[in-house]
């Protein structure tokens, strides 16, 4: 793929009042192209994420909304809703619209402003009977349990790494200012904290939360027209559930299994860019809990399963470790604006790769970087992003 | 007079049935077997799957417990005051299919991933007919042989 990042811009992670997603896009948005060094009237197309406004009782925009604000130019504005991989499709859209040759210079764009708790949906969207909901089923949180607690059961993986990955991301996100949670807690106060979904404790799952991240790309062999530091990117990859893999809102499984979408989508991505897990200086994988953090490490070929128990207890995903991970805190300590999600990981990893992130910064001058969002329902997205 | 008691829906499960199984259904072509009835199979996109009543028993494959009132569309009588976790996880009918389904007459410390598991139907709310409707739900199987 010859496609480069050549401007990021981020509205802080959190919950903000008297602000909606569209604003919080559209400042996003401006200080993407002021990092770019470029106008709105100049960019020839953009993909806008949001998912609220398609939720029951929203009082959210569609991110067309977004060219009301920063200008009516004509230009091809496609507004994507791809459920909680929407703003890594956002991205992917836009790299492939480069990469055809349709356009050279465009915007990814993603934002969400989504209320309080777990996000409540109807069964029947999502192509389910009424009575799953009806029942108590219908929940994406108990998903994520289910599925931790038969990969522990399999590989051996401990409640107290649970806390440790979810320590490290407050951790992480105390050195991050556009992080919403930036209070360290304890791995002691984790595991005592009230139990949500066993084996997973208040604190080892993330919230909805509101942010938004935008990113402008251009053709590889442009970028020094507006950056002297473009990042590039080497491969973005969409895809959905097969049958068999173990997936949120799933009355039953087959007893045949298969892969995750995560790991089509890894293996893809890692094909295109040419480049292997273990080439890899720094990674944001989708952490909804912090089980799924110790699952997407596999998944994504991180490493192999049941390895994440002494990794983690070694410091292998501190940002001073071998392969450091979730670096701005993830989604534990960001919350999950599901339209930006997926965009705040690529923002994080160019700031990692410019050598731009501050107290969190990775030593020993990163240059290859890579990121995951994964949800409902059953979808999974990768980018991998180099100097 | 006995309460009257009607399914959650219809085609979930046999009922009125002394012994009520799940109503999944069967693919002609590939044979697979899901849960609930399919329109046409998920798996080879077959259409007119035929209707295949599930085991009764099986062994549990994962479970987690359900520590807060979830939101619409749930339907329990529960309110946040009188709420309290209940348990649920997937149950794998051997030669069939993992069904995903409320679990009952356990606790966490007593659930464990591979013990044998067995249907049973269970209230969940009275509609506004005063009617009782039921659900189904798995329970740890009554120990044998000891």
């Amino acid at each position: 793929m010859n496609v480069a990042i050549v401007g990021i811009g981020i509205h802080p992670f959190g919950r903000h009042d008297g602000i909606s997603g569209l604003d919080m896009g559209t400042i996003a948005t401006q200080q993407a192209l002021r990092d770019a060094g470029i106008e709105w009237s100049d960019a020839q197309f953009a993909f806008g994420g949001s998912l609220d406004y398609t939720l029951p009782g929203s009082s959210e925009s569609n991110p067309d909304a977004l060219v009301s604000r920063l200008g009516l130019t004509g230009l091809q504005f496609v507004s994507v809703q791809n459920g909680c991989a929407t703003a890594g499709s956002a991205l992917a859209m836009a790299a492939n619209t480069i990469e055809s040759g349709a356009f050279d210079l465009g915007v990814a764009i993603g934002f969400d402003k989504h209320g309080r708790g777990a996000f409540a949906a109807d069964p029947g969207v999502h192509g389910l009977p009424s009575w799953y909901g009806e029942v108590g089923l219908f929940v994406t949180t108990q998903f994520f349990a289910q599925k931790i607690n038969r990969y522990m059961h399999e590989h051996g993986i401990s409640v107290d790494t649970l806390a440790s990955v979810a320590a490290k991301a407050f951790r992480n996100g105390a050195r991050n200012p556009n992080a919403w949670r930036r209070t360290p807690l304890s791995e002691a106060e984790i595991l005592s904290a009230r139990m949500l979904n066993w084996p997973l404790t208040q604190y080892m799952l993330c919230s909805p939360s509101q942010g938004a991240v935008a990113v402008v790309l251009c053709r590889a062999d442009q970028a020094h027209r507006y950056t002297d530091r473009p990042i590039y990117l080497r491969g973005a990859a969409v895809r959905t559930r097969r049958f068999g893999s173990f997936e949120v809102f799933s009355p039953y499984l087959p007893l045949e299994q298969s892969p995750s979408p995560t790991v089509d989508a890894a293996r893809a991505c890692f094909e295109q860019a040419a480049i292997a897990p273990t080439d890899l200086d720094v990674a944001q994988v989708q952490d909804s809990e912090s089980g799924a953090e110790i699952m997407h490490m596999a998944e994504c070929g991180l490493c192999a399963d049941g390895e994440q128990e002494a990794l983690i207890r070694d410091g292998a995903t501190e940002i001073g470790g071998s392969l450091p991970i979730n670096t701005d805190g993830g989604l534990l300590a960001n919350g999950e604006p599901v339209g930006a999600s997926g965009m705040r990981q690529v923002y994080e990893v160019v700031l990692q790769l410019r050598g731009d992130a501050g107290d969190r910064q990775v030593p020993g001058s990163p240059r290859v970087g890579f990121t995951q969002v994964y949800g409902a329902p059953g979808i999974g997205a990768c980018t991998v992003l180099t100097t | 007079m006995a309460v009257q008691q009607v399914p959650i829906a219809d085609g979930v499960f046999t009922w009125p049935a002394d012994a009520p199984q799940l109503i999944g259904s069967e693919c002609p072509a590939c044979e697979v077997i899901v849960f609930p009835r399919a329109v046409n199979c998920p798996r080879c996109a077959a259409d007119a799957p035929r209707d295949r009543l599930l085991a009764r028993t099986g062994t549990l494959w994962t479970w987690t417990t359900q520590g807060f009132l979830p939101k619409w569309p749930y339907t329990g009588p529960e309110t946040e005051d009188t709420f309290s976790p209940y348990l649920l996880g997937y149950v794998e009918l051997p030669g069939e299919v993992k069904v995903e389904t409320r679990i009952v007459g356990a606790t966490p410390e007593t659930l464990q991933i591979g013990m044998p598991m067995e249907l049973t139907i269970v209230p969940h709310r009275v509609d506004d007919h005063g009617r009782e409707v039921v659900s189904f739900a798995f329970r740890p199987s009554e120990a044998r042989g000891s």
